[in-house]
């Protein structure tokens, strides 16, 4: 459950939402209408005002890093801080069925982080964000970089987390997977929401 | 051997000839540094000139507030170098307090510390020993603590995502900029390494030079060096870790946040 209240910063809001356990919450906007900037706030990464609270924590009451682990933000252009990519996974075995899942081979934990294509580094990134088990997950564009294949492999992870009780807070730019994976679609035009789409 | 040879001001104006060397060079080549040789020429004159003045005028009064005073004004000056030495500095009086703080800091107390337990002057505050001492320990730490300032605000910004990455897999401030903040450290220590390094096979440090010139015995000489070389490390090291300390919290916020927009020049200001 992730439940967002008055969230603020400037060119934001103030925005509410609120995903249910399992449930899939897309968001469609055009480029600079404040989806990234949505996710960064209610990550908490960059200054804002408003309430959020996920899985029964309210935020205001949780130590940032804690809060960031409950909700996994996963940026559309993820951040490598090695040269291997193997540094990046705190937890190697436990990330092996994750990378599979993922339609990458075990063999990929020792690669150089400069050798992965812009897709290959997208789902590193997201096995290395799920492999935490977040409660709420906040993916800005997750299938942009990827072929059909791997974007539907990743589709079939995030559909998984969602049975498991996972919310989601899907930023996608196509409209048919925001069709396949969210039972309701907002839509956001200049920091603010607006009316349209699914219910 | 002791005493030395005096220096008249007729000396000093042959040497300062060299510099018309240099001006001529400037000339032939283009370089268009004339005018800058000549100012620093002449500051340097100037400010040494002054120096000689207010040293002469401390040494007669060897009263502590003077002291005091005088190694405040100088960590005050590092402080400005510090600052102009960044590319990317710390908005506002965080940029320019934080070296100096670090500085005035870091150099009293290596500096009082060798005072009351090594040298031991009566009275120890002996400007005679305080004020040169002070000094050389500011100059050197001074140029750690600005590789170190600047080495750290520039990997923060070019390194944004990766540490962001860090910070949303659960880690702290501390802990998401801390490979980047070990980098500015040894940014900071290797000035101090190399000279230490090279030291008397390179170079001969120009304070025992300088002792040496003056009639000291080359052995005294090179114990007074290796006193100073040892407490420039602490004091580069003392300062360095606390001015890079002191910028990482500057540079993240109570919510764990990388904090960019506290850094002169960010381009996506809030």
């Amino acid at each position: 459950m992730l439940c967002v209240e008055g969230l603020q910063r400037p060119g934001l809001g103030p925005i509410s939402l609120h995903i249910d356990d399992g449930e899939c919450l897309a968001l469609m906007g055009p480029s600079g209408a404040g989806k990234t900037l949505l996710l960064r706030a209610i990550a908490d990464l960059d200054p804002n005002t408003g309430r959020a609270a996920a899985a029964g924590q309210a935020r205001a009451d949780t130590p940032a890093p804690d809060w960031r682990r409950l909700v996994a933000y996963l940026p559309a252009e993820p951040g490598w801080w090695a040269d291997g990519v193997a540094e990046h996974f705190a937890d190697r075995p436990a990330a092996l069925p994750l990378l599979a899942a993922l339609g990458l081979d075990a063999g990929c934990l020792e690669w150089a982080v400069a050798r992965a294509s812009t897709g290959e580094r997208q789902r590193l990134a997201l096995a290395r964000g799920l492999a935490g088990d977040p409660a709420v997950l906040l993916l800005d564009e997750p299938t942009a970089a990827l072929d059909p294949d791997a974007a539907v492999a990743v589709e079939e992870l995030i559909r998984q987390r969602q049975q498991a009780g996972v919310s989601v807070l899907l930023v996608t730019h196509r409209a048919e997977q925001a069709e396949r994976l969210a039972s309701r679609t907002l839509h956001i035009r200049a920091g603010r929401l607006v009316e349209g789409g699914g219910s | 051997m002791t005493g030395y040879i005096e220096l008249s001001y007729l000396d000093l104006v042959l040497a300062a000839l060299l510099l018309l060397f240099n001006a001529v060079l400037s000339l032939v080549f283009g370089l268009q540094l004339e005018k800058r040789l000549l100012i620093a020429a002449l500051r340097m004159t100037v400010q040494l000139f002054l120096i000689g003045l207010v040293l002469k005028a401390l040494f007669s009064v060897a009263s502590p507030w003077l002291v005091g005073l005088t190694a405040l004004v100088m960590a005050l000056f590092a402080g400005r170098e510090i600052l102009a030495r960044q590319q990317r500095r710390l908005a506002g009086w965080w940029g320019y307090g934080l070296g100096a703080s670090t500085m005035l800091l870091a150099g009293t107390v290596v500096t009082v510390l060798a005072l009351t337990t090594q040298l031991r002057p009566e009275p120890w505050y002996e400007p005679r020993y305080a004020i040169p001492l002070f000094g050389m320990i500011l100059g050197n730490a001074m140029t750690g603590i600005s590789l170190a300032l600047n080495g750290l605000s520039a990997l923060a910004a070019r390194e944004r995502s990766a540490i962001e990455a860090r910070l949303l897999l659960g880690a702290t401030r501390w802990g998401a900029l801390q490979p980047f903040a070990r980098q500015a450290l040894r940014d900071g220590f290797t000035p101090m390494l190399n000279s230490m390094a090279a030291a008397g096979v390179v170079f001969l440090p120009g304070m025992m030079t300088g002792q040496i010139l003056a009639g000291v015995e080359p052995a005294q000489a090179v114990k007074y060096q290796l006193l100073v070389m040892f407490l420039i490390a602490g004091a580069t090291g003392l300062g360095v870790l606390l001015a890079v300390l002191g910028s990482v919290w500057r540079l993240t916020d109570h919510r764990h946040r990388l904090r960019l927009d506290r850094l002169t020049g960010d381009l996506d200001a809030a």
